[in-house]
């Protein structure tokens, strides 16, 4: 049997961690994914320039980066806003929010694209019978154009999350304690590298499949009034 | 905030840079050709052929790359058997633990997109291959192969960019490549965000000189679709 010198309760204690992150990052994510989707549609001008800005730059710098900045450079930001105001205590941001943050910026990022789709992809006929239907705006976004977005983004949608899985293990390199920084501790202590990055790939595999089941349970369920051909 | 940091150690940053591509260049290239191979294996009927690939596909699309690269660079050293032979001197090296590691995830991925692009070419095709009485290698070299290039460029782009925002993560195992080297800097100035910010602005240049690359290739490869070419997939 294989002896993880009694870290293997710590491990899971760290994949809850990771299971947390990645939820609490997944929701700030369909947040911003959605908004910029709609920024992106929307017909006004500064509002496309800024959704385009945010999708380009995230997209186009490495995670790691986005983690670092975020933890290293949300004080000094924090710290000179809240001078402004004749704040001068120290503020200092834990690991949790920052990774809460940039994850969370980076999967608003590419979900504005997979939203954008699936908006674009919803025939203009469906608004307009809504409308002929007495349906206000909020309404219609509710009952007929959230729904069919929801079905067609869920496959998008599940790549992302599989990604944004894999990037909680950078969070780790701020002092997150997840599977990784559990992991990096034990190895410290055992000398024993393969034996628990090992574990910690088993770990993540394992929540892997797990979501790969939710996401075609919800795909399924999702897709209930569909017939196949 | 005080941008003059920046022009400091700008040297220092495009040493970073250098290693940087350095190693997106080697891994890309090395993922590329072992990608092929696990492509092609993993098309086969036969379980046994396709088995292998498909657990190694798994699993390096399943984990974090971090904790790849940790296995190559920590767990690897953990073995005598390693440490006395004639690989030591090569797994010894940061350099060229990171570019292993990111050799095998990126031929994973790249696998993957292999295998999409020559199952997305019409059964027709291979048929007349058949009956005009190609060989298997005849048909792969010929139709196949060429053919799924062109479908491949797209998503293959993606991959490179993905790359070389993984090869950040060098960073972590020692490796002084722009991340690495901006952290240094950051050690001696304090200054975060100044330098961070800069080295997120050389990363978006080299994406989008990777974008406008391949948007020429894309171009070259796919013109006889004519002047009105036919949208192809461009999600992985």
């Amino acid at each position: 049997m294989i002896d993880l010198s009694g870290f293997g309760n710590q491990l899971l204690i760290g994949a809850a961690v990771t299971v947390e992150l990645s939820l609490a990052s997944l929701a700030v994510g369909l947040v911003l994914g959605l908004l910029g989707a709609s920024a992106k549609l929307s017909s006004v001008k500064t509002l496309q320039w800024i959704a385009n800005g945010y999708t380009t730059i995230i997209r186009g710098i490495p995670e790691l980066l986005t983690v670092l900045i975020i933890y290293f450079g949300a004080t000094t930001v924090l710290m000179a806003v809240a001078g402004l105001f004749g704040y001068d205590e120290y503020i200092e941001i834990g690991p949790f929010a920052a990774g809460v943050t940039a994850l969370g910026l980076t999967f608003g990022a590419y979900a504005t694209e997979v939203f954008r789709g699936a908006l674009q992809s919803i025939p203009k006929g469906q608004n307009e019978a809504a409308v002929a239907l007495g349906m206000g705006r909020v309404r219609t976004f509710y009952r007929i154009i959230l729904p069919q977005v929801w079905r067609m983004a869920l496959p998008g949608l599940g790549n992302l999350f599989l990604v944004l899985l894999k990037d909680t293990a950078l969070v780790s390199v701020v002092g997150l304690d997840d599977i990784m920084r559990k992991a990096n501790i034990a190895v410290s202590s055992t000398k024993e590298p393969f034996l628990f990055y090992s574990a910690a790939a088993v770990l993540y595999l394992g929540l892997t499949i797990v979501s790969m089941g939710v996401v075609y349970f919800l795909e399924k369920r999702a897709n209930r009034g569909i017939k196949r051909a | 905030m005080d941008f003059s940091v920046v022009v400091e150690y700008f040297p220092k940053l495009m040493q970073g840079t250098w290693v940087s591509l350095q190693l997106i260049a080697l891994s890309v290239v090395l993922g590329g050709i072992f990608a092929l191979p696990i492509a092609l294996a993993r098309i086969s009927k036969n379980p046994l052929v396709s088995g292998l690939p498909f657990a190694y596909i798994f699993f390096f699309r399943g984990t974090p790359l971090l904790v790849q690269i940790f296995l190559v660079y920590y767990g690897a050293s953990q073995f005598e058997v390693v440490r006395e032979s004639f690989l030591w001197p090569i797994l010894r090296e940061p350099f060229w633990c990171a570019i292993i590691a990111f050799t095998l995830n990126t031929s994973a991925y790249t696998a993957e997109i292999f295998r999409g692009a020559i199952q997305a070419i019409p059964v027709g095709e291979v048929e007349a291959c058949k009956v005009v009485g190609m060989t298997k290698v005849q048909m792969y070299r010929r139709i196949l192969l060429p053919r799924a290039f062109g479908i491949v460029l797209p998503a293959y782009g993606n991959e490179i960019i993905l790359m070389l925002k993984g090869s950040a993560l060098a960073s972590t195992i020692t490796i002084l490549d722009l991340t690495g080297m901006a952290r240094t800097i950051i050690a001696r100035t304090y200054t975060p965000i100044e330098i961070f910010l800069a080295a997120g602005v050389i990363y978006l240049a080299i994406s989008m000189v990777v974008i406008a690359i391949f948007k020429q290739v894309e171009k070259r490869q796919n013109r006889y679709l004519g002047p009105n070419p036919v949208k192809l997939p461009d999600d992985v």
